[in-house]
């Protein structure tokens, strides 16, 4: 055993929180449920082995010299990825400054403060590398299995991405912590991180909406124009494409990158993380006194007390709406298709339908957590003289609420352009919100709302469902859209899930 | 304000419930109107779920719950009109103000908004809350937010106050306060059913006193009552308390 006080001890108990962690996250504290869990991450890994076969199925990855096209390819998904590491990384580095957690233990102990947080960065780059290891080996696996090991080199390239991301986010928290104090840079590295992790896919898709009036982010990225613009094969610029294909030096290069980086993160970021948490810790929850303004009893039914409240929570708490409207910055691209197409009569507007249906599902799902599961005094709710029954409809036409104001707007301009795709447009979002709260009312379990990050580790069933329902609706909307018949079998698949969500769900029994 | 006829407030039959082991065993308690009573009992003895079946907020395996003749299995909703539930985790919202949060338990109880409103006022004065009633509760203090769920707990004016562990975490003043809204509410004619650590409370507070061991009322009565059944002669509450869970259940 490693002695107390030692990097290894402080590596070895990080580590064990760290695995304890995700055994809870996977089985939500129940241990019976570990086969389950087990059987289901089989069920996911051969799933996204087939999704990446299909994905890669267009493209030759075996050819022995990457020509320009695929080196722009290749460079533009490790772009993408980097995005959505740093993004995640800006989260995990926020939640660590502000999370008080163990720091008063630690902070008030004599151990060395610059030894623990220099390996809690590395834990850090830990999980980030994990997590994006763990989303990109079913892609690389199948590279390899096309292309030869060669594709290997991608497994190196995406943890030394992950390093790097790592070390950025957190000298971007710790510049926004210098510029705008510990109190705003919670809210703002939270919008910031969101904002990193759809700059990239956003501003693919109105390129693409722009020039070929789609919204396939790929088809810019292999257009002629770009791979013209792009510089020769022999730029520096490819190395990190040329080390996802082994080319030895770029590989090293990459590596010797990736650790400096990291490494000068932990010796300039580690003595300065004890600043940072203290800091944040000592801030008053909210010190802004409320502005003094009359208030008047109304008469409300329970049902409008509790819709008004759901509504004054969200709008109140901006960590909380940053969190759940973020999504609807995917909207932005099927806004601006909607912008260009109006008055063309062009087709596109059918791309925007399964757009929207998707949104809706993944907005209702987590507004309806909210409401239904994120209820911070249950208890006085449940003791309240109403049925419980009406507590939940009441809640649901909260959510129900929110979602007809946030894709309203939307639906009534698509009518102007397509009335028939509008009309699809707006059964799917009533259809993919009402299934999503479904399953999180299947599935509810009472939480905090501070919890609304971790809302995943209640039910990872839940949560799939959720997806997979957005998605099927999605696509039915889609193919309805494009007025085939093939929609019905769309939407039995759809109802397929949902009916096997509840089959399953603890609501059933 | 009314007095409530003098008339049985709770009534249990045979209260149980299970989860791994019995945590409540067939228990039997009847408590009239305008009384104070006050379960005391050891760690995990009971209390805390039995007070969740009288509040509704827990389902019985089996027995009977009357709350003022109500029976609160059979209309829950009925019941639940006539009752209070306290908990020593304020049930309340951080981004509401005390204000707003009245209004809102007012709203859930049906409380018309002009009653409520003068209700409202009256209790955030009577509470000390004046200063804080437009301030979010994300700022007040734990003792000033176990007053805000107080209000809200009398801004309908229940008949039955049901309170668990309402002094964990309050400061002598607020706990002050909070005892002589109590009293207040008991002079009124409404009853009070309270689990508390604090023997002290309990000895000063409760007209009569039941205490809980392993699921089981053991016994139940005036703190006389309570020292002649526990042979703690002159003894203090605590003597006395200790003695009884010590011996096991005596006639209740």
């Amino acid at each position: 055993m490693s002695q107390a006080g030692t990097i290894a001890w402080i590596a070895r108990h990080e580590g064990r929180l760290a695995w304890r962690d995700l055994l809870w996250m996977m089985t939500a504290g129940r241990r019976r449920r570990a086969y389950a869990v087990a059987l289901g991450f089989i069920v996911f890994v051969i799933f996204m082995h087939g999704f990446a076969a299909l994905i890669l199925a267009p493209y030759d990855l075996s050819a022995a010299d990457p020509d320009k096209r695929m080196l722009v390819t290749i460079t533009g998904t490790l772009v993408l990825s980097w995005s959505l590491m740093l993004s995640q990384a800006m989260e995990a580095v926020t939640r660590a400054f502000y999370s008080r957690a163990d720091f008063d233990l630690v902070l008030s102990s004599p151990l060395s403060a610059r030894r623990f947080f220099a390996v809690r960065i590395a834990a850090m780059a830990q999980t980030i590398m994990l997590m994006s290891l763990s989303l990109a080996a079913p892609f690389i696996d199948v590279a390899v299995w096309r292309g030869g090991a060669r594709w290997l080199g991608a497994y190196i390239v995406t943890a030394v991405l992950a390093a790097v991301a790592v070390s950025v986010a957190l000298a971007l928290t710790a510049t926004l912590f210098r510029l705008i104090g510990p109190k705003r840079t919670r809210l703002v590295a939270q919008i910031v991180a969101a904002l990193v992790g759809a700059a990239f896919v956003i501003g693919l898709q109105v390129a693409a909406i722009l020039s070929y009036h789609t919204i396939s982010r790929f088809m810019v990225l292999q257009s002629n124009p770009v791979i013209d613009a792009a510089p020769g094969t022999g730029s520096l610029m490819w190395w990190p494409a040329r080390a996802v294909l082994s080319d030895t030096v770029a590989l090293i290069a990459m590596l010797g990158l990736g650790t400096a980086v990291l490494g000068a993160a932990v010796c300039v970021f580690a003595p300065r993380f004890p600043g940072y948490v203290l800091t944040a810790g000592s801030l008053p929850r909210a010190t802004k006194r409320q502005v003094r303004r009359p208030i008047t009893f109304r008469n409300p039914s329970a049902a409008a007390a509790l819709r008004r409240k759901e509504w004054t929570l969200l709008w109140r708490d901006p960590w909380l709406a940053s969190q759940t409207l973020m999504q609807l910055l995917y909207l932005l691209p099927p806004a601006f298709l909607l912008w260009r197409s109006f008055g063309d009569g062009s087709g596109a507007s059918i791309l925007v339908v399964p757009v929207l249906i998707m949104g809706a599902g993944q907005l209702a799902g987590a507004l309806a957590w909210l409401a239904i599961c994120g209820e911070d005094a249950a208890d006085l709710v449940a003791s309240a003289p109403v049925t419980s029954a009406r507590v939940l409809c009441a809640k649901t036409e909260a959510v129900m609420v929110g979602i007809a104001s946030v894709f309203g707007p939307f639906v009534i301009i698509l009518a102007v352009i397509a009335p028939f795709c509008a009309l699809v447009a707006g059964l799917g979002v009533a259809i993919g919100a009402i299934s999503a709260t479904s399953i999180q009312i299947w599935f509810r379990t009472q939480a905090k709302r501070s919890y609304f990050r971790r809302r995943q580790t209640s039910s990872r069933i839940a949560t799939i469902a959720e997806a997979l329902s957005s998605c099927s609706w999605a696509a039915t909307g889609a193919l309805a859209a494009a007025g085939t018949w093939l929609a019905i079998v769309g939407g039995a698949v759809a109802l397929a899930i949902l009916g096997g969500t509840l089959l399953i769900s603890p609501a059933r029994k | 304000m009314d007095h409530f006829p003098l008339s049985r407030a709770l009534e249990i039959r045979g209260l149980a419930k299970s989860f791994e082991r019995p945590a409540v065993d067939g228990i039997d308690l009847d408590v009239p109107a305008g009384e104070f009573f006050t379960l005391l009992g050891p760690n995990g003895a009971g209390k805390t779920t039995m007070l969740r079946m009288v509040s509704g907020l827990l389902k019985p395996d089996r027995g009977t719950i009357k709350i003022f003749g109500i029976d609160a299995l059979g209309d829950p909703v009925g019941a639940k009109r006539v009752t209070a539930w306290l908990s020593d985790e304020p049930m309340i919202y951080d981004k509401l103000t005390p204000l707003e949060y009245l209004e809102f338990v007012a709203g859930l109880w049906g409380v018309a908004g002009d009653v409520a409103e003068a209700r409202a006022v009256d209790l955030i004065k009577w509470l000390g809350l004046e200063p804080h009633a437009q301030d979010r509760c994300e700022n007040l203090s734990k003792g000033t937010r176990q007053k805000v769920a107080m209000a809200g707990a009398l801004v309908h004016e229940p008949k039955l106050i049901i309170l668990d562990e309402p002094f964990t975490g309050l400061d002598a003043g607020s706990a002050r306060l909070v005892k002589s809204v109590l009293r207040e509410r008991v002079k009124a004619g409404c009853s009070v059913v309270m689990t508390t650590h604090i023997l002290e409370v309990a000895e000063r507070m409760a007209d009569r006193i039941g205490v809980i061991s392993e699921g089981r009322l053991i016994a139940e009565g005036t703190l006389n009552e309570l020292r002649s059944k526990a042979g703690a002669g002159q003894g203090s509450l605590e003597d006395t308390f200790l003695a009884l869970v010590a011996s096991g259940p005596v006639a209740a």
